[in-house]
């Protein structure tokens, strides 16, 4: 039989073209420019929500917006509103303007901002710090300042089952966590409650996912908000040696990350791509109970992005290249440091300006109390 | 006495009952679309009655019936909208309490103009009384043959449900109504696909509101044509208003599009005025949502000609000068309001009613509540003010569902309009917060 070939759609994104199957997204056409060539890495927009492997998620944290200029050759009309690219379709001559659109990046500080207006900052404390997405997030699209001084909204931990912990307060209420529940399991039992920004992932009151598959949910998590209990204050993650492994395993592929401190195992997690989303889902026995070395038959170290702090220059013969955009970054950011100063030795210079110092801080904690 | 279109009859006691309800000319009009007319042609009059939608957006009704998808084998729905929890308006409720056959009508000549055997009434879950008063009214119908199995012996059924909503104002956004109608959380969907292509059950579905369901009876017994012939150029027929606020008599008032806003706001035959001793300071002219008018912009539009109570009329001078007929809700502030606590108000109401899905509103939102609480009760600084405007520019089209530009607009407007009271609250925050303490300037009188 002859073979099909669908008539394929060219879009120009960020003045790069690009020939991509009907349906495809302006996200995974984006990706696919990056998959062709490492050096455009950062012409990707970011998703915090959007997670290919799940059917349905993305839409929602807005952190994906672009302009469409042009919306198709037939209709060449700008879209009135910013779109988010991971789930609006291609068209045949579209024109999209991510990192190119003032605009765009404009907003995409205001997502940041958005984002971490409630979010507790605790990442010196956070399990996920270092692999977190928001951290990623944070660092490449906001701003180092913050103009919310208004109170944080906190929630309890809990525990979900014996081997997850969840703290809604980081929770960035992607959805993910619930797309994967909704597809290891249909009885809803892991789900959102509440509204606003008071609304709750929740496992109806507080049961345990009682599935084989529920580990996952850590992983698909972009943030410290669903974490490994075994894995619990172990280590930093960029103090861990990741290592690429599998084992045979009735439940699933087997095939797994095995994370070292020294020579023990501190945890397990599923293989991801270069896009952070989990290749397979892997089993809670994998991820929870085979923490031995013997468990597993060791493949080598896991490729770890250059840019990803758990290289800490460990890995030089698999680095990925460095994004372009981390070097322009860097350089349109830091100024040399303006140290013409003068030198003070004077002691009680010194005190007049430690006891003004203090002053204003003590005037601050008091306007904030007062608050 | 202006033309009344949905109210006529209102008053009529026992409207409430079929039998009265049929005296005064009720049920003709299905009579005249069963026996007399196709679909298409139904569609065709709504076409011409130029009719827009009553829920706030105000999109013409007969054109997004137009574009219902109408792919072989699959149901279509329509869905009414009886959600109705804007602050502000409550015309819907009215109506149907008052007279639910004029709906049960409507839904009945609606339905068959899409070809939807299955439709469903979706009202405010507070609303229970307004439930059982529907549900009599469709066993009614049901029991003179007018709804059910072979509606007037010509081979169409149609069934009407009438569903509780859980108490969300989100809920009345169309594509959250519909997962709520599924049984699902109700977040709004991304759109597209929209509701008329993928809608209730992943089939084409309409959804309109109570209002715009309401005129169809006329329209069908009268023609599309002389509904246009009502009301003023793209604004035809009439529109419910719910008149609320520092007005000597609030209520709902049906006019005809058109009228002036100086009429509707002082004759008596409508609001009759602002209370006695007192003098309008501002007007939310469409429901919470629509940007908020100062006194100077109200009667008159920037340049100087008289606002009238229309869709375009009401929009002249876009945001800058302008507002929107949104749902009706007209609410009459007098020189006693406190624009700070109002809009701090609104927004407490935006923060509370939130999805929570998208970043900016469910952020955004409770993030400007507390900001403006923070003014209002003495704890501002002056840089809150443009912080204000830069998070509700933030949220303003960034987000699934218009719930984010409905709490953007009223904080915005106020400021707009307003400021120099947000910053009297700054610099004499001790005045500013004591209970009832509003601001008056020259400005106003
Ligand atoms: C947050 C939100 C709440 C809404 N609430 C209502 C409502 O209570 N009643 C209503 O008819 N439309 C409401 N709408 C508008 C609906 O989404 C939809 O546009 C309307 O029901 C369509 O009917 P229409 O064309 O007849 O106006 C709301 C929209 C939003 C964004
Ligand atoms: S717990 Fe994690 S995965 Fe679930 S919604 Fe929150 S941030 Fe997303
Ligand atoms: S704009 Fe607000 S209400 Fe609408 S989907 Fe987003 S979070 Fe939900
Ligand atoms: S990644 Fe597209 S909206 Fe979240």
């Amino acid at each position: 039989m002859e073979e099909v070939k669908p008539q394929l759609i060219k879009i120009t994104f960020d003045g790069i073209e690009v020939e991509v199957a009907p349906g495809t997204t302006i996200m995974q056409a984006a990706r696919k420019i990056a998959e062709a060539d490492e050096s455009q890495a950062g012409l990707v927009p970011p998703a915090m929500c959007y997670y290919k492997p799940l059917p349905s998620s993305g839409g929602k944290c807005r952190a994906c917006l672009v302009r469409v200029a042009q919306g198709s050759a037939k209709d060449p009309r700008p879209m009135p509103k910013l779109v988010p690219s991971c789930i609006t379709q291609v068209q045949e001559g579209m024109v999209v303007e991510n990192t190119t659109n003032d605009a765009v990046l404009e907003t995409r500080k205001s997502i940041v901002e958005f984002l971490l207006i409630n979010h507790p900052l605790d990442c010196p404390i956070c399990d996920q710090a270092g692999e977190c997405h928001l951290q990623d997030f944070a660092f490449e699209h906001g701003s180092a300042k913050t103009r919310y001084e208004e109170e944080r909204r906190t929630f309890d931990k809990i525990d979900i089952g014996p081997n997850i912990q969840l703290h809604m307060t980081r929770c960035i209420l992607c959805y993910r966590c619930v797309y994967t529940a909704d597809q290891i399991t249909n009885k809803r039992e892991h789900g959102v409650m509440g509204r606003g920004d008071a609304a709750e992932i929740s496992t109806y009151i507080s049961n345990a996912i009682d599935n084989e598959f529920s580990g996952n949910v850590i992983d698909v998590c972009p943030v410290g908000a669903l974490t490994d209990k075994t894995f619990r204050f172990k280590n930093r993650v960029w103090f861990s040696k990741p290592e690429d492994a599998h084992c045979e395993c009735d439940k699933c592929s087997g095939k797994a990350i095995v994370w070292y401190r020294g020579d023990e195992v501190i945890r397990v997690t599923a293989r991801k791509n270069v896009w952070g989303e989990v290749n397979e889902f892997i089993c809670n026995t994998c991820r929870f109970d085979r923490k031995k070395t013997s468990d597993w038959v060791l493949e080598g170290p896991t490729k770890v992005k250059r840019s990803s702090v758990i290289s800490a220059n460990k890995y030089r013969a698999n680095l990925v290249p460095k994004p372009d955009f981390a070097m322009k970054l860097a350089a349109t950011q830091f100024k040399p440091i303006d140290d013409s100063r003068p030198y003070v030795t004077d002691t009680e210079t010194i005190r007049e300006q430690s006891i003004e110092n203090n002053d204003k801080a003590n005037h601050r904690s008091l306007l904030s109390q007062n608050n | 006495m202006a033309r009344k279109i949905l109210t006529e009859h209102i008053n009529v006691p026992g409207i409430e009952t079929f039998d009265v309800y049929r005296k005064h000319g009720g049920y003709t009009a299905v009579e005249k679309v069963i026996k007399t007319m196709t679909p298409e042609e139904v569609v065709e009059e709504a076409k011409k009655s130029g009719v827009r939608g009553r829920g706030g957006a105000g999109f013409p009704m007969g054109m997004k019936w137009g574009f219902l998808a109408k792919p072989e084998g699959v149901p279509r729905y329509l869905v009414c909208n009886a959600d109705e929890s804007e602050p502000g308006t409550f015309k819907d409720h009215h109506l149907m309490k008052s007279i639910p056959h004029l709906l049960i009508e409507g839904m009945i000549v609606s339905s068959f103009a899409l070809g939807a055997n299955k439709s469903f009434i979706y009202v405010r879950g507070e609303l229970m009384y307004v439930i059982r008063i529907l549900e009599k009214a469709i066993e009614e119908a049901k029991a003179k043959g007018f709804l059910g199995k072979n509606i007037l012996g010509s081979g169409y059924d149609l069934e009407l449900v009438v569903q509780p909503g859980g108490g969300a104002y989100i809920c009345g956004e169309e594509t959250a109504l519909l997962e709520s109608l599924e049984g699902k959380r109700g977040n709004p969907r991304n759109k597209p696909p929209f509701p008329a292509v993928k809608g209730l059950y992943q089939s084409p579905t309409v959804v309109n509101n109570v209002e715009s369901i309401s005129n169809m009876p006329w329209i069908i017994n009268n023609g599309g044509d002389a509904y246009a012939a009502i009301g003023i150029g793209r604004s035809t027929g009439t529109k419910l208003i719910s008149a609320s606020g520092h007005i000597r008599k609030p209520g709902v008032y049906e006019i005809e599009l058109g009228v002036s806003v100086d009429e509707f706001l002082n004759s008596d035959e409508y609001c009759g005025g602002i209370r006695d001793g007192h003098y309008l300071k501002a007007l939310v002219a469409g429901g919470s949502s629509v940007p908020i008018l100062p006194a100077h912009l109200i009667t008159k539009t920037a340049n100087g000609e008289d606002r009238l109570m229309s869709y375009e009329s009401l929009s002249d001078g876009s945001f800058a000068t302008g507002t929107m007929l949104g749902s009706g809700g007209f609410i009459v502030f007098d020189e006693t309001a406190c624009i700070v606590r109002n809009t701090w108000n609104f927004s407490r109401f935006y923060h509370h009613e939130s999805c929570g899905q998208c970043s900016p509103c469910r952020e955004g939102t409770g993030w400007m509540e507390k900001v403006l609480h923070r003014i209002e009760h003495g704890h501002g600084n002056m840089h809150d003010i443009d912080l204000l405007v830069d998070i509700s520019k933030k949220i303003e089209g960034n987000t699934i569902c218009p719930l984010g530009d409905a709490a953007a607009w009223p904080v915005a407007s106020a400021i707009r309009h307003f400021r120099d009271e947000f910053v009297w609250h700054i610099t004499h925050p001790h005045e500013a917060s004591q209970p009832g303490a509003v601001y008056r300037d020259a400005v106003l009188a």
